[in-house]
């Protein structure tokens, strides 16, 4: 999820702010480009999602990578942290990543889950407890050696609700978390060190997705001291025992990462440094990289570049696809009428051009027909979904008596390309006889009135729409489909609830055993194509991400389409021109 | 006098009440949820509550406001709900920025309002002073970042001359000031046109011409610096006049002062920073008012503080 960013028409000051918003959306208006930026971090995406964009990149990189050299990033905004308890935005979530370790990561440019702290891991028969044993003589930046109290303090800083960790939800599975975060215990009670080397998790319920969350930046393992030391600015003062270390951190203008020239994964990182520039404008970062000045533009190929850069021949090898585990989706509210009526939902799903509103964003997505983006694994290719068919949604309508149409409210993001999305939709609409208004509104005003039971009759998603943030496939489901996202404030703004999905994601969600990975995967698969009978979304497309980047920096294959950071993994990526 | 400045500085204390108190309540009013965005979409309802709890979010509108302004009074502005870090530590180090392009702004107003206001005064309804008169009101009305982008695709874009964007250098400065200034320049260049065709009126001028005396001598003794007392005293109001413009010239530049942290601030709702700096702006709004208030007199001697 991303951060939200709101317009607030206050006092003249932030009035002219207001102003000036527009420009910025016309800057970086383009579709995946402007969602991306708003959107949440990694989106990490199945290896089979991987391996055709793979193919895409790095053709004349060279054999042997050498150590040494440098590469400069640019980004339009500032990093606003670097404490991976809290960085929570696409950008700082990747250079997060080269900071800092957990006990698990996915191998680059894949979402092959592998160990990275641990060194080895085993899981009990009934999937309740994990014991990882760690990889000796790993050191934080300061030269400590980083011990299983590490991984524990870690931990219980994210979810202790002083720290107000966006990700401290994700390890509700842990043992003791909830008396934990409601104070009653002192410790997190799920995790505990037998020796220095071993730390042992333990869950309340199974969770088959524990080891994506030992990947997940909230739980990368910092060093406590270092923590205090910091006087609660360790967001701008970053130890980790990753492959980069801080070398400089100038506000508003750089980020310096230097090589750590200890860390454990021998001849990697192969850069010796990394600038990041702050401020600087897509577009003419863009034009810099093109003369040469800078290696990777981090805003990705703005808008109005974007046909002029993707059909020039002469950067054919410097750009990259990513498939994003991305749905872009209109919720209709299921208490609101006429949407309590499962014929109107199916209607509306049927109405919508897919096809039409993926040209309109110059094709960086592909059409979706369930909830699940096609890089996901149990995404069913097999599911046809509704068609678009403005014959058999009027037929539909006329079916639920509404054959003379009705009027509702499509509440949208005000930054473009969503309100010219939700126009798309609305002529659509109005074909089959339903005349949608448009409430263009800030981020922060359409979600609170998602959050509201009778707040928003439709929403569509753009801009604040779910990007997984590790491969799997109950990611999509809990928050914004399930019941326990139905509540007031929640994130399920269709309201759907059905009990009978919740106990089957529930079951699926304990099948911990590897060798059934696949049974559940198809598992999932089954819960949203059965969920789409009920129709409370109607989906409708999954963004890709382009990364494009100067030739003298290249990458092993796909590091550049990796879905797990963007723009790329700074760890692997070398320099071509060191002697 | 110093009855006065005491009498100015209670005010500006006032002053600064009433906009924290407005700026407070305005943001409350939003419909978004702070506690929400900062507990993040997994969150559940009970962490949201925690959250809630840990930001003093939970209280009511006046105690969660008493509690902002005692530790405001401690010199706390409290710490930033997306970064976590202190709002003071944010904000002062980017002021040397700002500081700088308000300087560089005020040296292009300065010259360029006051020779062109100079210049249409002398050439007084010639077709050149409608040039200068038309381009001052377009200068006035344009929005400050559209007048930025403009300069910044013309000049650095497409003719090059300038760097893009960037920091630190003497060359990087030209730019945003540039756009910065032109704004004020318009109104300059109209109050210098009007006062000097004022003060050629006088009798004084009169006399000196009667002297003999020549036309430069006339300007450069009598005129120009007769025109530019009121002038000056105005530089210290154009501080507020900038922070507005600043926001968003810092932004189209990517310059690296407090009107870039605002305006992230503004489009992550990050209340803290938003607070903070509006605080901030007022004080240096009041003080530039004061400080040109006080500098009035030493310059007019006609000028009495009261």
């Amino acid at each position: 999820m991303k951060r939200l960013m709101a317009s607030v028409s206050v006092l003249a000051l932030i009035a002219l702010g207001a102003c000036d918003q527009k420009k910025e959306e016309q800057q970086s208006s383009a579709p995946a480009a402007t969602e991306q930026s708003q959107s949440q971090p990694a989106a990490p995406a199945t290896t089979e999602a991987t391996q055709p964009a793979a193919t895409q990149v790095a053709a004349g990189a060279p054999a042997t990578p050498k150590q040494g050299g440098e590469a400069t990033v640019t980004f339009k905004d500032d990093i606003p942290t670097l404490d991976p308890a809290i960085g929570y935005d696409w950008k700082n979530w990747s250079m997060i990543k080269a900071m800092f370790d957990g006990l698990m990561d996915y191998k680059p440019g894949t979402t092959e889950l592998i160990p990275d702290l641990a060194e080895s891991y085993e899981v009990s028969q009934d999937g309740l407890t994990y014991t990882f044993k760690l990889r000796k003589g790993v050191k934080f930046h300061n030269g400590r050696e980083m011990k299983a109290a590490d991984v524990k303090y870690s931990l219980e800083r994210t979810c202790d609700p002083k720290t107000q960790s966006p990700g401290a939800g994700y390890y509700a599975s842990l043992k003791g978390f909830d008396d934990f975060q409601a104070g009653k215990a002192k410790e997190l009670a799920g995790v505990t060190t037998p020796d220095d080397y071993t730390v042992k998790i333990e869950l309340s319920h199974p969770d088959a997705t524990l080891l994506h969350l030992m990947a997940l930046n909230f739980s990368f393992v910092v060093p406590k001291e270092e923590v205090e030391k910091s006087g609660g600015d360790f967001g701008h003062k970053p130890v980790g025992t990753g492959a980069f270390k801080l070398g400089e951190w100038v506000p508003g203008q750089r980020i310096v990462f230097e090589r750590n020239k200890d860390y454990y994964r021998s001849g990697e990182p192969y850069l010796d440094k990394i600038t990041f520039e702050i401020g600087q404008d897509p577009t003419v970062a863009l034009t810099r990289m093109q003369k040469g000045e800078i290696d990777i533009p981090g805003d990705g190929i703005p808008p109005a570049k974007f046909v002029e850069v993707t059909q020039d021949p002469s950067l054919k090898d410097q750009i990259a696809i990513t498939e994003q585990l991305h749905t872009g989706y209109v919720t209709m509210n299921v208490n609101i009428k006429p949407f309590d009526n499962v014929l109107v939902r199916q209607a509306v799903n049927m109405a919508i051009n897919k096809d039409r509103i993926v040209k309109l964003i110059n094709g960086r997505a592909v059409p979706a027909n369930q909830p699940l983006p096609p890089a996901m694994p149990g995404y069913d290719k097999t599911y046809e979904g509704y068609k678009y068919d403005v014959e058999g949604a009027k037929a539909k309508l006329k079916e639920a008596g509404l054959e003379k149409g009705f009027e509702t409210d499509l509440y949208v993001m005000n930054t473009d390309p969503q309100p010219r999305i939700a126009q798309a939709i609305q002529s659509d609409l109005a074909a089959i006889g339903i005349k949608a208004n448009i409430k263009s509104q800030d981020m922060g005003t359409v979600i609170a009135a998602g959050g509201k039971k009778d707040g928003a009759p439709m929403i569509w998603s753009g801009g604040m729409a779910w990007i997984a943030d590790f491969p799997d496939p109950s990611n999509f489901y809990t928050a914004i489909l399930g019941c326990g996202g139905a509540v007031d404030g929640g994130w399920n703004w269709a309201w759907y609830c059905n009990k009978d999905l919740d106990a089957r994601a529930d079951k699926a969600n304990a099948i911990t055993d590897p060798a059934k990975q696949g049974e559940r995967a198809a598992e999932w698969g089954k819960i949203y194509t059965d969920l789409m009978k009920d129709a409370p979304w109607a989906p409708i497309f999954n963004e890709k991400a382009y990364v494009i980047h100067s030739k003298r920096i290249q990458g092993p294959n796909g590091v550049f389409a990796d879905p797990i950071h963007i723009p790329v993994n700074y760890d692997v990526i070398y320099a071509t021109d060191v002697k | 006098m110093s009855a006065y400045v005491l009498r100015r500085l209670i005010q500006a204390a006032l002053i600064l009440l009433g906009v924290s108190i407005l700026t407070f309540c305005l943001l409350y009013l939003l419909p978004a949820d702070p506690a929400r965005q900062v507990a993040g979409r997994t969150a559940s309802v009970d962490q949201v509550e925690r959250v809630r709890e840990q930001l003093g979010l939970n209280l009511p509108i006046w105690q969660q406001y008493g509690r902002y302004l005692w530790n405001l009074l401690h010199g706390d502005l409290g710490r930033s709900y997306l970064q976590r870090s202190e709002v003071t530590t944010l904000i002062f180090p980017r002021v040397p920025a700002t500081a700088l392009l308000m300087c560089g702004a005020i040296f292009f107003e300065l010259v360029l309002g006051l020779t062109f206001g100079l210049v249409a005064a002398l050439k007084r309804n010639s077709a050149l002073d409608q040039a200068i008169m038309a381009a001052t009101f377009i200068f006035i009305s344009m929005p400050a970042f559209l007048l930025g982008l403009l300069l910044l695709y013309f000049f650095a874009v497409h003719l090059g001359w300038f760097p893009i964007g960037g920091y630190g250098q003497f060359k990087n400065l030209i730019l945003p000031s540039l756009s910065l200034g032109l704004l004020g320049a318009g109104w300059y260049a109209q109050q210098m046109r009007s006062t000097v065709i004022e003060v050629l009126r006088q009798d004084y001028v009169r006399t000196a011409r009667a002297k003999g005396l020549n036309r430069l001598r006339i300007l450069g003794l009598h005129v120009v610096p007769n025109a530019l007392l009121p002038i000056i005293a105005m530089i210290g109001l154009d501080i507020g006049f900038f922070m507005g413009g600043a926001v968003l010239i810092e932004s189209v530049y990517g310059w690296p002062g407090i009107g870039q942290l605002t305006w992230q601030a503004i489009q992550q709702l990050d209340i803290p920073i938003i607070m903070g700096v509006m605080l901030i702006v007022a004080f240096a709004v009041a003080m530039g008012s004061l400080i040109a208030d006080l500098i009035a007199p030493l310059i007019d001697p006609r000028i009495k503080l009261r």
